[in-house]
């Protein structure tokens, strides 16, 4: 798999592509700048990028805008944004296409490798991966008046939080410690309390959720 | 030794005589067409702002009246020492013309100046002429007393002497002779009182002065107060937090080091707790930022950095951004820090069930305002976090309005002056 990698800090940027090499990825560019982003999106035909919001030479979102501009071009091309912080603004930025094949997580989620490289093997297949704190965001925001979320079990919300995430059935069983078939039946269960159609697709599913969790009241 | 002196200062005197009647001529000379043509210019100018000739040409010769003025504050500074303070505001930044010739007009220095014009053409002209006249006509009084009455038919008229022969010439050297002593006297002091007329005029009224000097004072200290509170929550924040997690995760690794050969369960365990404490301490010092200066704030401006503030509130906000360009950066940490405190007391106190945030650019201002539908009786006052907003505010010539009668809703409205780039 070929990865188009942004990030502006060197060690950071030596890390990651070690640490790709090491699960099996192959590294196409590792690049520390947004014109050398665009540039490696446009010539080199990448399965991924992870790429840094802030870099040079505006250290702004550089980054985040050369991935939409990207995107914009080649529509679902995978993307994982990397970030210090999150905000639910740049995630529904990202999300807005409806394509796919996203991601967004703090830079921390890297402490954990395989969860990492889980994340992004699934945006590269046109999955999703949300960080947990955008979905903590999302689903406090809910907290006080969304009656249908009222209604959903404890354990409901954490296969719902694992859900919006990008998680699959087996991911979420996994984590969990609980059988896909137990999983299967809390997400029929929460589809049905949300008002929600149900989907085996389960990219079609995650974004489904986000939407319900994001719309406006 | 004492005549010296005395002679000294006699030539000391007479040359500054001299040189201040030379000077007033000189200015008077100069004063009566560049104040004419600029009073006549900027009239025809200002009238023309309407077919829109005016707007071009209108900040052209409103900077040709300030170069006027700048000349003759130069002069007063060097030739008599008067020193008349100007307060012109920034330029404005926009190339639009209406914006500009209108910041312009609204300047009270540059009122001043024009202002200034018609009296400097008129009373101006007089002072700047009379030590010459002074000085010089005395000289006349002394050619008449010397002959020169007699190129005329009737009585040659000098001051109030009608001079017709030897002994009325003699009596029109008396009073010519006083007035030469008087110039000798006052002639610095004449144009001392010219330079002071314009001063009158061209500077800013004390007490306007003196108000903005004590607004000054009284911001700047709270300013100084504010950042260095600021520095020490900083400061205790990274002693308690990530540097004592950096420490504890240092002792971990240690520790792991020694039991990592004939105790490796317990080696992983410390290292899962390592690996805790360094994402704790990646956590605060995320905290510790966004308190310093948000990360959307420098990524993206204002507008955005309230939009992703509303997002984290737990009731509904409704937020409408319209600035087409970024304000200072100063200036946009003051306001998005006192959007967040106004969002963070109306989500905490209010009882509201959705705000509505409205921020734009209008007049050289950047205004404002936060509504909510809560139950009202909001007040700035100690202890409410709004009496901190008007003081962030205040160093920026900010000001915050709370209007928040008992039963909602509460309106605040937050302005400060800034240009945008």
């Amino acid at each position: 798999m070929r990865v188009v990698l942004a990030e502006d800090l060197f060690l950071l940027r030596d890390g990651l592509v070690r640490m790709l090499e090491a699960f099996g990825f192959e590294i196409a560019a590792a690049v520390e700048s947004g014109p050398e982003l665009s540039r490696a999106l446009a010539e080199l035909d990448a399965d991924v990028a992870v790429v840094d919001v802030r870099l040079p030479p505006t250290h702004t979102d550089e980054g985040l805008q050369c991935a939409l501009a990207a995107r914009r071009a080649r529509p679902g091309l995978p993307v994982l944004v990397l970030s210090q912080h999150v905000e639910q603004l740049y995630a529904r930025e990202l999300l807005a296409d409806g394509n796919g094949g996203i991601g967004y997580l703090l830079k921390d989620r890297v402490f954990d490798a395989e969860q990492f490289v889980d994340a992004v093997r699934r945006v590269a297949a046109g999955g999703t991966a949300m960080d947990p704190q955008v979905i903590q965001q999302l689903l406090s925001r809910r907290a006080g008046d969304d009656r249908p979320l009222a209604g959903l079990t404890p354990r409901e919300l954490e296969v719902l939080e694992l859900m919006a995430q990008g998680r699959s059935n087996a991911g979420i069983a996994a984590q969990l410690v609980v059988t896909e078939r137990a999983v299967a039946k809390h997400t029929s269960n929460i589809f049905a309390k949300l008002g929600l159609e149900v989907s085996d697709d389960d990219n079609r599913r995650v974004l489904a959720v986000l939407a319900h969790l994001d719309r406006d009241r | 030794m004492n005549t010296d002196t005395e002679s000294d200062d006699f030539r000391t005197r007479a040359r500054s005589a001299v040189l201040a009647a030379v000077q007033g001529l000189t200015l008077a000379v100069a004063v009566l067409p560049c104040g004419v043509a600029f009073l006549v210019l900027t009239l025809v100018s200002v009238a023309l702002i309407p077919v829109g000739v005016g707007l071009v040409t209108t900040p052209a010769v409103l900077t040709g009246v300030r170069a006027l003025a700048d000349a003759r504050r130069k002069l007063a500074a060097e030739w008599c020492g008067v020193r008349i303070p100007v307060a012109y505001r920034p330029p404005p930044r926009s190339a639009n013309p209406w914006t500009r010739t209108f910041a312009l007009l609204r300047d009270p220095q540059v009122r001043r100046d024009v202002r200034w014009l018609p009296v400097d053409m008129t009373a101006g002209f007089v002072t700047a002429l009379l030590p010459a006249l002074l000085l010089f006509y005395p000289f006349e009084g002394f050619a008449v007393a010397a002959g020169l009455w007699r190129v005329t038919d009737g009585p040659y008229w000098y001051l109030f002497v009608p001079v017709g022969g030897p002994l009325t010439a003699l009596a029109a050297a008396v009073p010519a002779a006083g007035l030469l002593v008087l110039a000798f006297r006052h002639t610095p002091r004449l144009m001392r009182l010219h330079f002071r007329l314009t001063r009158a005029v061209l500077g800013p009224a004390d007490g306007e002065l003196a108000e903005r000097v004590r607004v000054l004072t009284e911001t700047r200290r709270d300013a100084v107060d504010t950042s260095a509170a600021e520095l020490r929550r900083i400061e205790r924040d990274l002693h308690d937090g990530a540097q004592a997690r950096l420490v504890a995760m240092g002792m971990d690794l240690g520790t792991i080091e020694m039991l990592v050969e004939h105790d490796p369960a317990r080696a992983k365990k410390l290292l899962a707790q390592a690996r805790r404490n360094s994402a704790e301490a990646l956590e605060e010092l995320r905290d510790l930022v966004r308190g310093i200066h948000p990360p959307v704030l420098a990524e993206r401006g204002l507008g955005d950095a309230v939009r992703a503030l509303a997002l984290r509130l737990p009731l509904p906000a409704e937020v409408t951004v319209e600035l087409p360009r970024r304000a200072d950066a100063p200036v946009e940490s003051a306001a998005y820090f006192a959007v967040s405190e106004v969002l963070t007391n109306a989500a905490k106190h209010s009882g509201a069930d959705r705000v509505w945030v409205d921020v734009h650019h209008a007049d050289g201002r950047l205004r404002i305002t936060v509504t909510d539908n809560g139950r009202g009786g909001a007040a700035v006052g100690a202890g409410s976090g709004l009496a901190g907003v008007e003081r962030r505010l205040g160093t920026f010539d900010g000001v915050l309005a709370v209007s928040s009668p008992v039963g909602g809703p509460t309106l605040v409205t937050m302005e400060i002056p800034c240009a945008l780039s």
